[in-house]
């Protein structure tokens, strides 16, 4: 049972658990799901500097907060419990494109040829790291939600403004794995 | 730091109807409820973080290469996730609206519906680039400090002034 656990769990068990948290969040206090929300929640905490858009009861929604701290103490929980024994096996095709570029190491989450402390000083890890987090957070908060607001919770409840959202995110996704990354992974 | 304590007295003094409009601006999921409970109550959305932070990292779906992946049309695993995340939650949604599903408190479950916007499009794009360039949407930033890549701390700390800057220069945007 626990090497069950331990394995990386299919996409047809993954998918559904993350697909009810939208019911579960709903009916134990009628939360809607979003996570990009609380990086907004925290400016208006710690930084609101005034800006209308920070003015609001953000205790309203602390709850959020709570959730995403979870998030956190859950990907603890899951490397140190629940870690996987064997190297994670990607597309032949993704592994020789990768090694065209130095990225060999494959046994983290993230590429470690490339995410680290020392590469954060790096034109090619600044982008990544820095330019690349600023991105998602200007990014989702401009289109007022991200995967989870809207692709999961937007479209769940049929939204289409989020429908568009979600191809939006596609295409920015495909130009910059496809076009754009493999330039700035060559610097 | 003695400015965040004024604001909070305005915020304080902010109409109940005004605050939640403000609180609405550009936000798929806003909270509305009459019920006031102890801090404690919120313990119950960190144990459901903590599920949904395991089946991150578990099917991987916070792996930088799983992105990779789909975004080239190598793997069919992320869209399976998605995809049936979808349905299900589609399913709950429809079945809670059919049934009157009251919340554990007895409230009535309410859904707020979302106007479109160009920012959909042009933010939603931004956020593609950095999603595609991190490997990571908000929530697995989370997970991934959490996970112990340490570094992803840097991300998630500019991904809060990403948003701390579109709202500073939100009025300026095209929406």
């Amino acid at each position: 049972m626990l090497d069950i656990l331990k394995n990386p769990w299919p996409w047809y068990v993954a998918g559904p658990l993350i697909g009810l948290t939208v019911p579960v969040l709903l009916i134990i206090g009628n939360k809607a799901f979003g996570i990009s929300s609380s990086l907004r929640h925290i400016c208006a905490a710690c930084i609101p500097a005034n800006i209308p858009f920070f003015k609001y009861e953000w205790t309203k929604e602390i709850w959020n907060l709570f959730f995403v701290g979870g998030i956190l103490i859950g990907g603890f929980l899951a490397v140190s419990l629940l870690a996987n024994p064997n190297p994670v096996v990607i597309h032949p095709n993704l592994a020789a494109e990768l090694s065209t570029y130095g990225i060999t190491n494959l046994d983290s989450m993230v590429p470690v040829d490339v995410f680290n402390w020392s590469a954060l000083f790096t034109l090619k890890g600044f982008i990544i790291m820095v330019i690349g987090g600023f991105l998602i957070g200007f990014g989702t908060r401009y289109a007022g939600g991200c995967t989870s607001g809207h692709a999961i919770m937007g479209l769940s409840t049929l939204q289409w403004p989020s429908l568009i959202a979600t191809c939006c995110f596609m295409v920015g996704g495909i130009i910059m794995a496809n076009w754009i990354l493999p330039i700035i992974l060559s610097l | 730091m003695q400015d965040i304590n004024k604001d909070k007295i305005v915020i304080d003094g902010i109409e109940t109807a005004e605050e939640f409009e403000v609180r609405s601006l550009d936000a798929m999921c806003i909270n509305e409820s009459q019920l006031t409970h102890k801090w404690y109550h919120n313990l119950k959305y960190m144990v459901v973080g903590i599920a949904f932070g395991i089946v991150f990292i578990k099917a991987e779906i916070i792996s930088w290469f799983r992105i990779q992946e789909m975004f080239r049309f190598q793997s069919f695993h992320m869209f399976g996730v998605i995809g049936s995340a979808v349905m299900v939650g589609a399913i709950s949604v429809l079945l809670i609206k059919k049934f009157n599903t009251k919340t554990i408190y007895g409230e009535a479950i309410e859904f707020h519906s979302k106007q479109f916007n160009k920012g959909q499009v042009y933010g939603g794009l931004l956020f593609g680039l950095g999603w595609a360039i991190t490997g990571a949407c908000p929530g697995p930033l989370f997970a991934l400090v959490g996970s112990g890549a340490t570094v992803i701390a840097v991300t998630l700390l500019s991904a809060i002034a990403g948003t701390w800057t579109y709202g500073y220069v939100r009025e300026k945007l095209p929406h």
